[in-house]
């Protein structure tokens, strides 16, 4: 009996104590030296994955940013100034600002101001009621109300309102995944030192835009007039800011007329209930 | 001796399938199954595993342990070869083969103590078979787990798009398809032995 029980330690033993010296020989044979700058870099990015940068996440930017020095330090959007001057530190290059962006929404057609021109009871994203004939709403151009951006959001700053996507600028590190996930491209980043945005891009004529939501752009031109800084284009029916220019002095949403140029949200208020689509 | 080996690949993967009929792997068939790439990966890495543990433990088995009456120590055993020859080719796969460790590289250490792996091992040496034949089941075995993972990888996106009530999301919604799969595996039952009759 003891025997055996001898036998048996002695056994794993010895085959545990082989397994552990092959093991150590071949870590110390086989070692593949890692990066120490490419580590602290690493360190130092977020970690979100996010793709902002344009490279396979963190560990890609990482990578990139050692082996080619002409790869900027300023393209995390999410880790912002800290991080491109911690990175730029490591690297012992010049740190530049980043432009942090935010996302926008180009779009207002909420419950209020336009109809549903069919009843979807498909999939319910967005992608899949866009296959649809352009979607079940009135206009083709608005905002699906079905949170494909919500759901790719990795911040929860996407909530859906009244039917429509809405972004908590306070809570958006611009990564712009949202923008990506779109059917309808409604989504814009800009830069979150300017403040308004022109919440509808229907590329229709303005009497046809007016008619399937009341508070579409009607490309009236009102706003371009009226900005001093000549930031407003007016383009395919409908108005777009150029951010370049603009001051933010806020006169093109005092004139608009059917209330489409909104300021970006930095209020933080928005806490909306889950949506509703839920239980159907 | 050919027809055998097939009858042999084609019953671990239809028949006897390890994850839906004898319920080994459930750990990573239900948490690598969201994304069929992940699932695809999974699976691979699990197949060539099954093989390399298979190839090396049934010599220990036969070799060592029958040798030395220490039959009874299979279990402890394998598992110590296994969890060591894992982190052995992941070394390897590291410095050699980079890029295939890029791509199974997160996968590796997750099936170190795989049930499925340990099981494919000790039911090699229960049925009885030869090397030979213990090779083909590993691959029958790993075949079979990325034809689970792949298929329910799938069902799992149809059913996340479909908008399940709330109560069922996530966690419940998983097992309840994951029996319905097993039991469409059941359906199998029997078949490969009129393939050959």
């Amino acid at each position: 009996m003891v025997e055996a029980i001898i036998t048996a330690v002695i056994a794993v033993t010895v085959i545990g104590i082989l397994c552990a010296v092959m093991l150590v020989i071949a870590s110390i044979f086989m070692h593949v030296p890692e990066n120490e700058t490419e580590k602290k870099i690493r360190d130092c990015l977020p970690g979100a994955n996010c793709g902002a940068c344009g490279y396979s996440g963190c560990d890609g930017y990482a990578k990139a940013l050692c082996e080619d020095k002409s790869v900027k330090t300023n393209l995390c959007t999410p880790g912002a100034d800290k991080v491109s001057q911690a990175i730029s530190e490591i690297l012992g290059t010049e740190f530049e600002d980043t432009v942090e962006m935010v996302a926008t929404v180009r779009c207002c057609g909420d419950c209020n101001t336009t109809e549903k021109k069919t009843i979807y009871a498909g999939v319910e994203t967005c992608a899949a009621a866009k296959m649809l004939h352009g979607g079940d709403g009135m206009c083709t151009y608005g905002c699906l109300g079905r949170g494909d951006c919500a759901a790719v959001c990795p911040h929860d700053a996407i909530c859906m309102d009244q039917g429509i996507a809405r972004v908590d600028a306070r809570k958006c590190v611009g990564c712009g995944l949202c923008v990506k996930a779109c059917p309808n491209a409604l989504i814009h980043m800009m830069p979150d030192i300017k403040r308004q945005v022109i919440a509808c891009h229907n590329k229709q004529k303005g009497a046809v835009a007016r008619k399937v939501c009341s508070n579409a752009c009607i490309a009236c031109g009102k706003c371009a007039k009226a900005c001093p800084a000549d930031a407003i284009v007016i383009e395919n029916n409908f108005a777009s800011i150029k951010y370049d220019k603009c001051i933010s002095c806020g006169k093109c949403a005092e004139v608009c007329p059917t209330g489409c140029i909104r300021e970006a949200d930095y209020s933080g208020k928005h806490r909306f209930p889950e949506p509703n689509y839920i239980l159907r | 001796m050919i027809k055998g080996l097939i009858y042999i690949i084609l019953t671990s993967v239809l028949v006897n399938n390890y994850v839906l009929t004898k319920f080994l792997g459930i750990c990573p068939f239900l948490g690598v199954s969201k994304k069929v790439g992940q699932a695809a990966g999974m699976g691979v890495a699990v197949t060539f595993v099954m093989i390399l543990a298979t190839a090396v433990t049934h010599p220990i088995y036969y070799f060592l342990l029958k040798k030395f009456e220490l039959e009874y120590l299979q279990t402890i055993v394998f598992i110590l070869v296994i969890a060591s020859l894992v982190q052995l080719v992941e070394i390897i796969l590291k410095k050699y083969i980079p890029s295939l460790h890029k791509a199974l590289g997160i996968y590796l250490p997750l099936i170190t103590t795989n049930c499925a792996v340990l099981g494919v091992c000790a039911n090699n040496i229960t049925d009885g078979y030869n090397f030979l034949e213990a090779m083909a089941s590993s691959l029958g075995c790993g075949l079979g787990f990325l034809l689970a993972m792949l298929l329910f990888a799938g069902v799992r996106q149809k059913v996340e798009n479909a908008n399940p009530p709330k109560c069922f999301r996530g966690v419940p919604i998983t097992l309840v398809s994951a029996a319905i799969v097993a039991l469409c595996f059941n359906g199998f039952a029997g078949i490969v032995e009129t393939l050959f009759a």
